[in-house]
């Protein structure tokens, strides 16, 4: 079965695993493991430049060029709205005015959970200059409405902690925003593996953004792998429909024509 | 005069911001610029003159979920 693309705004992919470029050895291991990811979408963070530093270091964008993949600055690291503005300004001016951004404003260091009263004013001010907002957040099926109806493009509400690997923790709420949502919905955060993607897939999500489940395995190569087939395994089960759940059991074999009865 | 440049205090005598980046050896390379938490687009660096105590950042892409 033809799947339909995944439209985020006004662009359009076939991938719907959107992965991350932080914590890798090198920048070598981060070309492998998103070629292996099959992403179109790779998210950046906006950080000075190391004045003094050897011109000829290589550089993150050379190995993932804005030609070839569609870059998604995130405000990472951004505690109030107005560094994530400011982040997202910078973003747009480096990357010759490409307006999609990743906005996330954090709460605090030791969850970094979002501050939602920063988000919806940053998302305010980014949307009434252009931008196009992808916006990590709560589950909370509320916010995620208010977001959209701000014309957020796509909701990235967490499964879990940033980085934690906890999976999908409220698999529930997930499922209410999906439902109430008429713009795309990503979790974002929280995957630690592959059956994690599958099930965010599998819950109707439109794709998932994940960067430490990759980086941080023992062989980020072949774990960008997996999530790019847990991803499509996820999403086909969806368009699937998958079986009722019983309570009891229900034989798959004939009940009729034994020969030892 | 002094500056501000990426949050150090520096000495420069660059006039205008594009002399800035040339010092740098950015010229040719991705970057951006904000001046006092204005965003300076690239066409105007040579004519956006620089002031004393001027903060300056100038930021690239780095790794990052």
């Amino acid at each position: 079965m033809e799947d339909t693309l995944l439209k985020i705004g006004s662009r359009t992919f076939n991938s719907r695993l959107l992965v991350g470029t932080g914590k890798y050895k090198d920048l070598q291991e981060t070309d492998l493991a998103i070629q292996a990811s099959g992403a179109e979408i790779v998210t950046v963070a906006i950080r000075r430049v190391n004045i003094g530093q050897h011109p000829d270091q290589p550089n993150l964008l050379s190995v993932i060029p804005p030609e070839k993949y569609t870059i998604l600055p995130n405000t990472a690291g951004c505690f109030d709205a107005n560094s994530a503005v400011r982040t997202c300004m910078l973003a747009r001016e480096l990357l010759d005015g490409h307006n999609l951004v990743k906005l996330e404003v954090l709460g605090d260091e030791k969850t970094l959970y979002p501050n939602i009263t920063e988000t919806l004013k940053a998302a305010r001010t980014l949307i009434d200059d252009g931008f196009e907002i992808m916006v990590y957040t709560s589950d909370d099926p509320i916010v995620a409405q208010e977001l959209e109806s701000m014309g957020c493009v796509a909701i990235m509400p967490l499964g879990s902690l940033i980085g934690s690997g906890l999976g999908i923790l409220n698999p529930h709420t997930i499922s209410i925003i999906k439902e109430n949502a008429k713009v795309p919905v990503l979790v974002d955060a929280g995957v630690g593996t592959a059956s994690d993607a599958a099930i965010a897939m599998e819950l109707g999500c439109d794709g998932v953004l994940m960067n430490t489940a990759i980086a941080a395995a023992q062989n980020p190569v072949l774990m960008a792998s997996a999530m790019r087939k847990a991803v499509e395994a996820g999403r086909e089960a969806y368009l699937a429909g998958r079986m009722p759940r019983k309570r009891m059991a229900n034989a798959s074999s004939p009940e009729t024509g034994y020969f030892f009865k | 005069m002094h500056i501000y440049l990426n949050g150090e205090l520096q000495q420069t005598q660059c006039h205008n911001l594009l002399e800035l980046v040339q010092q740098l050896a950015l010229e040719g390379k991705r970057f951006a610029v904000e001046q006092n938490e204005m965003i300076v687009p690239k066409s105007r660096l040579e004519s956006t003159p620089i002031h004393d105590q001027d903060r300056i950042e100038i930021i690239h892409a780095v790794g990052g979920g």
